[in-house]
């Protein structure tokens, strides 16, 4: 049985239902983070102290530079695809996931210092919601990652059938990354520098 | 949303832009960082720049600079949820239940 409204746009909202479906799975995300950025900030405005330069901001800003340059790559593999070139779109995913992977390896070192150090969530406030937020965004990497290696792997033998459909999933895939980029640019300033 | 291949040719060259752009923002975040400003001032500087780094992935690549209006309203409602949630915590500071009156 066909799926409709994959390709074409339905009548009624004018866009194909992964599309939709996507954005009300970001919004569902953006309430999720948003609970813990309100916790945040509960927490912090109620401190008595809060501490000050307890993380590397190297490694955080280096972070900060490989998910924008995953954003870019994600989103040219779509355009790729769009101009018909697979070769190249397929390409620029998988450049997507070494960058995902470089980011998860940075983070094991980083975890590793403080855990090393006796600085997990147990430690301090500041520990518990630096973890809780990293770690919730470091899940969303994961499956990042997931989904990109379907796509480039088991996944890809969709373009010969449909590659206007393969296009798409590229696309919401991409719509999810960028929002995960979107979610660091905001854990960068307010966890590393403030 | 385009699908003419010059106009998307185009935008993989303001994907290029953009991202560079991206960069040079996360620069002047951390360089402001080292100036040692004062709390309130370095949140305000830091937000600041973060929510114009944050509209420019949503605007440019998550196309929502031409998205249709099913999309727009899913996300005014988000962004209307979002806020009652970051403001909800107050309420519990405003809680006088249980607190005698006069006090």
């Amino acid at each position: 049985m066909e799926i409709p409204y994959t390709v074409e746009q339905r009548p009624d909202t004018g866009l194909a239902n992964g599309k939709l479906g996507i954005w009300l799975f970001l919004a569902s995300e953006v309430m999720l983070f948003g609970a813990l950025f309100s916790t945040y900030i509960l927490l912090r405005v109620g401190a008595l102290e809060w501490p000050h330069g307890e993380l590397s901001v190297r490694l955080g800003a280096i972070n900060t530079v490989i998910l924008i340059c995953s954003s870019v790559t994600m989103v040219v593999a779509w355009a790729k695809l769009k101009l018909n070139d697979f070769a190249k779109g397929r390409l620029y995913v998988l450049v997507t996931v070494v960058l995902a992977a470089v980011f998860l390896v940075n983070k094991y070192f980083e975890y590793a210092e403080h855990l090393g150090k006796g600085e997990g969530p147990w430690h301090s406030t500041f520990f518990a919601i630096y973890f809780t937020l990293t770690g919730l965004h470091g899940l969303h990497i994961v499956g990042g990652i997931v989904v990109m290696l379907y796509l480039a792997g088991p996944g890809a033998g969709l373009w010969k059938k449909n590659p206007e459909q393969y296009a798409n999933r590229v696309e919401y895939t991409g719509l999810y990354w960028h929002f995960v980029d979107l979610v660091w640019i905001f854990l960068f300033p307010v966890l590393y520098l403030l | 949303m385009h699908s003419d291949p010059e106009a998307i040719k185009k935008s993989i060259r303001s994907y290029g832009i953009v991202g560079g752009l991206l960069l040079v923002f996360t620069a002047i975040t951390v360089a402001a960082n080292q100036v040692h400003l004062a709390v309130p001032v370095a949140i305000t500087v830091a937000l600041i720049i973060a929510t114009m780094k944050g509209s420019m992935v949503a605007s440019i690549f998550m196309h929502l600079s031409n998205e249709k209006r099913w999309i727009y309203g899913a996300l005014l409602l988000t962004v209307v949820f979002f806020v009652v949630l970051l403001f909800l915590p107050l309420a519990t500071v405003s809680d006088t239940i249980g607190t005698p009156i006069g006090r």
